[in-house]
């Protein structure tokens, strides 16, 4: 069975793929772009626009975008799960994993 | 037309452009009538209307106390191939004289004219003589000589607003092929958003061009990350993150390959323009100063006017979530790599670079096909914003040296 392109590989040295649609846990997922395998089985729910591991990352490793270094794991993050706020941050900017994982907002600072 | 014989014909491409008796010609002859105070928008913006030209343009700095930024980008507006004439009014009293400005016309060969509000007595008189040199300039600038431009003639900016997910993965990828092809023709690129490349040192300090590029581009992204250091503020919003960015570096990334993948030929300050063809970024966050004048980007228009500055004939707006602002000077070419955003704004959004994201067409091709639009433009079709009417500008107080400041001005000779 031919399966639906869902998510886009940027470069061949990446371990992270971004989801054009949003993937369901369980969901094989197609990929395209510079992509090495043909899909991606997704381990959790995956939001349009978020990335999903392609491999097993180890806490502290790199996660690799474009090619490059986007970020650093802050917990083990399986093969085929969510990668963002809660599992990585940044290496630059501090306030990047006190943010709400969902939407982003500031939790470190109260406006009353 | 198979994507081979578009790319044969891409140094062949020409269109009939605007001559000027300095510098490059123009894409557009447009007459840009200038106020020099917030005193006197209202009737500079009245003339306009009366005129009822498209090509009749508002531009203006509304603060009253002098900014030798501010001023140095009227100038470059001035002095612009796009603009064929200039009206200052002034209201009096203000630092930036109306006359300097036009004086500053005169001497680059474009028809000019200066008013006074206090002295012309008041708004209606102003209003009937500013309207009554419009209209007999734009019958003059009908017999503006054409010329033959083609790509290698072209000065390009791009800048990114809106972003999403695809603006890093289609939008801005499209832009960098293009400004790849644009270079090789002999023409030039120029990208912004120092602030948006954090993280990326390394990879822009390798792509200059020569030693004295990496010296420069090595400061200007130390002093980008100095400012945001110390505000505690990276250029990524909580939209950026619930779309899924997750970090600066990834958005970084995202904007940064935009500027495509030729050498940097150094780094452009606000109202420079650059010395020759090639791709150059341009640094639009204040130098460190005793007021420490201004914030880096304050908004979209903001960051077009610095390229306009620079001598962009044409600026590419990059947008994942979509936006619906035009330029004054120079036509705005809105791209987005969203196709649902292209989709539900099409009025407003000029390219779709989204196919390139389902394997439907290559880079390669989609950046023929934005050449293809861009050709369109430059030869005289208006944009989409053109066409709605949008002529948006945004210059605020800022502090900027006119070349990479090694030495803080606060600083002084210690």
């Amino acid at each position: 069975m031919e399966k639906e392109i869902k998510a886009f590989q940027i470069d061949l040295g990446d371990n992270v793929a971004t989801a054009l649609a949003g993937i369901k846990a369980g969901q094989e997922a197609g990929l395209t772009g510079d992509h090495g395998e043909e899909s991606i089985k997704a381990a959790t729910d995956i939001p349009a626009g978020h990335k999903i591991a392609l491999k097993d990352i180890g806490a502290g490793g790199h996660i690799v975008k474009y090619g490059v270094v986007i970020g650093r794991a802050t917990a083990d993050i399986p093969k085929g799960s969510w990668v963002h706020l809660h599992v990585m941050q940044s290496i630059y900017d501090e306030r990047s994993s006190h943010l709400d994982v969902r939407t982003g907002a500031p939790k470190d600072t109260k406006y009353e | 037309m198979s994507s081979e014989e578009k790319r044969m014909e891409l140094t062949e491409w020409s269109w009939q452009g605007y001559g000027r008796k300095h510098g490059a010609p123009g894409i557009r002859n447009r007459v840009l009538v200038i106020y020099t105070v917030k005193c006197s928008e209202f009737v500079a913006r009245r003339i306009v209307e009366e005129s009822g030209h498209p090509d009749v343009e508002l531009v203006g700095f509304d603060g009253c106390t002098d900014n030798q930024y501010a001023v140095d980008l009227l100038i470059s507006l001035i002095k612009h191939p796009n603009v064929g004439a200039v009206l200052t009014v002034g209201l009096g009293c203000e630092y930036i004289q109306p006359q300097w400005l036009a004086d500053v016309a005169v001497k680059e060969g474009k028809e000019a004219s200066w008013m006074s509000i206090q002295q012309e007595g008041g708004t209606k008189p102003t209003v009937t003589k500013g309207t009554a040199w419009v209209r007999e300039t734009l019958e003059r600038l009908k017999h503006t000589p054409r010329v033959r431009m083609g790509f290698k003639d072209l000065v390009i900016g791009a800048e990114c607003g809106g972003s999403d997910y695809t603006s890093g993965l289609a939008g801005n990828v499209v832009v960098g092929r293009f400004f790849d092809r644009l270079v090789d023709l002999g023409g030039c690129a120029i990208f912004e958003e120092i602030v948006e490349a954090i993280g990326l040192d390394g990879l822009l300090v390798g792509r200059a061009a020569d030693p004295e590029a990496a010296r420069e581009l090595r400061y200007t992204y130390d002093k980008a990350l100095d400012y945001c250091r110390s505000v505690r503020q990276y250029s990524v919003s909580p939209g950026n993150f619930a779309g899924g960015l997750s970090t600066i570096e990834e958005k970084s990334m995202g904007a940064v390959i935009k500027s495509g993948s030729r050498p940097i030929e150094g780094v452009l300050k606000v109202s420079v323009p650059p010395k020759h063809g090639g791709l150059w970024l341009l640094d639009s966050t204040p130098d460190p100063h005793f007021m420490q004048f201004g914030i880096t980007n304050p908004n979209d228009n903001e960051g077009l006017m610095d390229l306009i500055s620079c001598g962009a004939h044409i600026v590419f707006l990059v947008t994942g979530r979509g936006n619906v602002v035009g330029s004054a000077v120079a036509p705005c070419i809105k791209i987005t790599g969203n196709h649902e955003t292209f989709s539900r704004m099409e009025e407003d959004m000029d390219f779709d670079a989204s196919p390139i994201l389902y394997g439907g067409m290559s880079q390669k091709e989609m950046a023929l096909d934005l050449a293809a639009y861009v050709a369109g433009t430059a030869g005289g079709t208006p944009t989409k914003s053109e066409v709605l009417g949008h002529k948006e500008f945004y210059i605020p107080y800022k502090y900027q040296e006119k070349e990479v400041a090694y030495k803080r001005a606060c600083e002084g000779s210690v």
